[in-house]
């Protein structure tokens, strides 16, 4: 992880601005980034931790005391999905799964997200579960998603 | 109406439309030739200033005045940012270009750094678009081993390289410069103006910070001439000198209640009514419409009266909404709520809310308190006040905010309750029948759960 963050150097003139990208890196290997990970970050970009914190908790994207699911899916629930059955799909996951938005199923399988606008309004009801856009959902179909994860 | 011949999503439906080969097979980079061959920078500034290209990602500032903003004869860097943090709801065209055809944003991009004597490129990409990412890294790592990008480009003197910046999710990130911040690794407050970045931008050198589908644009402008994008669209208003007018192709999303939703393009100037029934196949099951957001949510809402309104620059404007925003068209038939309507459009914008103002952290937390309480049957017709006197006091516009998030989170909350008052109150009296008209403030500070 050291050497894909410090190989982003080039590409800006500031260290700070591998911030996000160093972030990435970490969350994507371990699925979240803990404070340890703040730390050394912070190592290598000659910043503060404090202000590698600061930017991480401004995104509310990365989770810190635990890892995410083995798949983490994102179901819309802005107007052009919740106008089409958007809500019913996502409290139906809810149900399926026992968790509600934000939290992790006991077998660490899924985490169930709400997302604001996919960006797929063309499919709705849609879900994003990993690099998967699962599109034009019904609470079937994602039941059928849901078995699918491995 | 005859369908329009599209232009910007010529060859979306070729196979392998992504590819380089496929791109020059269909006069892929033939502009960028032209343009190192024949053309001076300051020649493609001028080709797009007189095409009168206005940006496509909301605001509707002119594309070519942007440029001639930056410093004469800055010693640089000059940095050039786009901005594909595509996050307004039901908004996808970019993502569509992105995925489909994303060397033609590619030689968009690189023509506008040439034209602006940037160095650097950087695409803001919105975390959600995970096949965005795929494709253009690798539309980009294609361009550098075919000459187009890199030391030199083309046998040129002019060099560039575009670095791809992931986003994480955050619907601000798309206000140009809370993506500025972002972008420098800290949290995505908006700045406040002056300085714009063309003088202090990412890392306080002169930038310019475009659209994905403005650059695009860029592409077939240096291709076709500035006539040919004049030729398309709504003249400049001759009773207003300072109208850029509302040219060239545009795309049109189209989402919701609609038999064929999709991304379409059309001439800029097409009514809302025509971009439903001739293009999305009319209301799904059949139905009537009730209303339709004209350009993302944050612009309001039309409605079944107001579908006639051409969606040009200035049309959604005359009927009270915020502007044609992102030419995103969400359908809403004759069954949906208003009530839930503007529910969902108060919790995005709650959750979207970047909270570096008060009156917008404040102002999209409370009006969401108060449409939780109106749906649980709690409503009273005095919010209906509050609600507006939030919407009419939050943003740029009435001028207590930074940036223009919170007029985007005003304007679905003025709209609707101006065009659909009675309905509100109707369910206010029905749901609340014994409280509707109490009056008296509910404790605030309860609901906080601060104290």
């Amino acid at each position: 992880m050291v050497e894909a963050i410090k190989a982003l150097f080039s590409r800006y003139p500031t260290r700070q601005a591998v911030t996000l990208p160093a972030l990435h890196i970490v969350n994507e290997r371990l699925r979240y980034v803990p404070i340890g990970a703040i730390v050394e970050i912070a190592r290598l970009l000659e910043l503060a931790p404090a202000q590698v914190q600061d930017t991480l908790s401004f995104y509310g994207f990365f989770k810190q005391d635990e890892p995410h699911g083995r798949t983490r899916a994102w179901v819309c629930r802005s107007i052009s999905c919740a106008l089409r059955g958007g809500e019913e799909v996502l409290s139906h996951m809810c149900h399926t799964l026992g968790v509600k938005p934000g939290e992790t199923t006991a077998d660490g399988r899924v985490t169930l997200e709400f997302a604001e606008c996919l960006g797929a309004c063309d499919f709705a009801p849609c879900m994003l579960a990993g690099d998967t856009l699962h599109k034009n959902l019904t609470p079937e179909t994602a039941d059928q998603a849901l078995r699918s994860f491995k | 109406m005859a369908q329009f011949e599209p232009i910007l999503l010529a060859n979306i439906n070729r196979h392998d439309s992504h590819t380089l080969s496929v791109y020059e097979s269909t006069g892929g980079y033939r502009a960028l030739r032209k343009a190192l061959a024949q053309m001076q920078p300051v020649d493609v500034v001028d080709v797009v200033k007189s095409s009168n290209l206005r940006g496509r990602g909301g605001a509707g500032f002119p594309t070519g005045l942007k440029w001639t903003f930056l410093p004469k004869d800055h010693p640089g860097p000059i940095y050039m940012c786009i901005n594909a943090d595509e996050s307004e709801p039901g908004t996808f065209n970019n993502r569509i270009l992105m995925e489909e055809d994303p060397h033609q944003v590619i030689e968009g991009i690189i023509l506008s750094c040439y034209a602006t004597r940037a160095a650097t490129a950087y695409i803001y990409l919105r975390y959600e678009y995970p096949l965005s990412l795929t494709r253009l890294q690798a539309a980009i790592d294609e361009c550098y081993a075919a000459g187009y990008l890199g030391k030199g480009i083309l046998g040129s003197q002019f060099s560039l390289d575009i670095y791809l910046h992931r986003g994480a999710a955050a619907y601000i990130c798309g206000e140009e410069t809370g993506l500025l911040e972002s972008l420098e690794g800290r949290r995505a407050w908006p700045r406040i103006k002056p300085p714009f970045p063309a003088i202090e931008g990412a890392f306080r050198k002169p930038t310019v910070v475009n659209n994905i589908e403005t650059v695009a644009c860029v592409t077939q402008i240096v291709n076709r001439g500035a006539d040919w994008f004049k030729s398309i669209g709504v003249p400049s208003d001759p009773n207003n000198p300072r109208d850029p007018g509302s040219y060239g192709p545009k795309l049109y999303c189209l989402s919701g209640h609609i038999n064929k939703p999709g991304c379409y393009e059309a001439p800029l100037g097409i009514t809302c009514r025509q971009l439903i029934d001739e293009y999305g196949g009319g209301v799904w099951k059949g139905r009537k419409a009730k209303a339709a957001i004209p350009g993302g949510i944050s612009m309001g809402l039309l409605t079944e009266a107001e579908l006639d309104t051409p969606l040009d620059f200035a049309g959604p404007g005359k009927v009270g909404c915020l502007g044609l925003g992102t030419a995103a068209v969400v359908v809403l038939d004759e069954t949906v709520s208003m009530v839930d309507f503007l529910h969902n459009s108060c919790r995005f914008f709650q959750h979207e809310s970047c909270g570096q103002c008060t009156p917008c952290r404040e102002g999209t937390a409370w009006s969401l308190e108060m449409l939780n309480r109106i749906k649980a049957g709690k409503g009273r017709l005095k919010d209906l006040e509050l609600l507006l006197e939030i919407g009419d006091s939050i943003g740029i516009i009435p001028g207590t905010t930074i940036c223009g998030l919170a007029d985007g989170a005003a304007w679905p909350i003025k709209n609707a309750i101006r065009k659909f008052r009675a309905e509100f109150e109707e369910y206010i009296k029905k749901t609340n029948p014994k409280g509707y008209g109490e009056t008296k403030a509910v404790p605030a500070l309860a609901k906080t759960g601060a104290h």
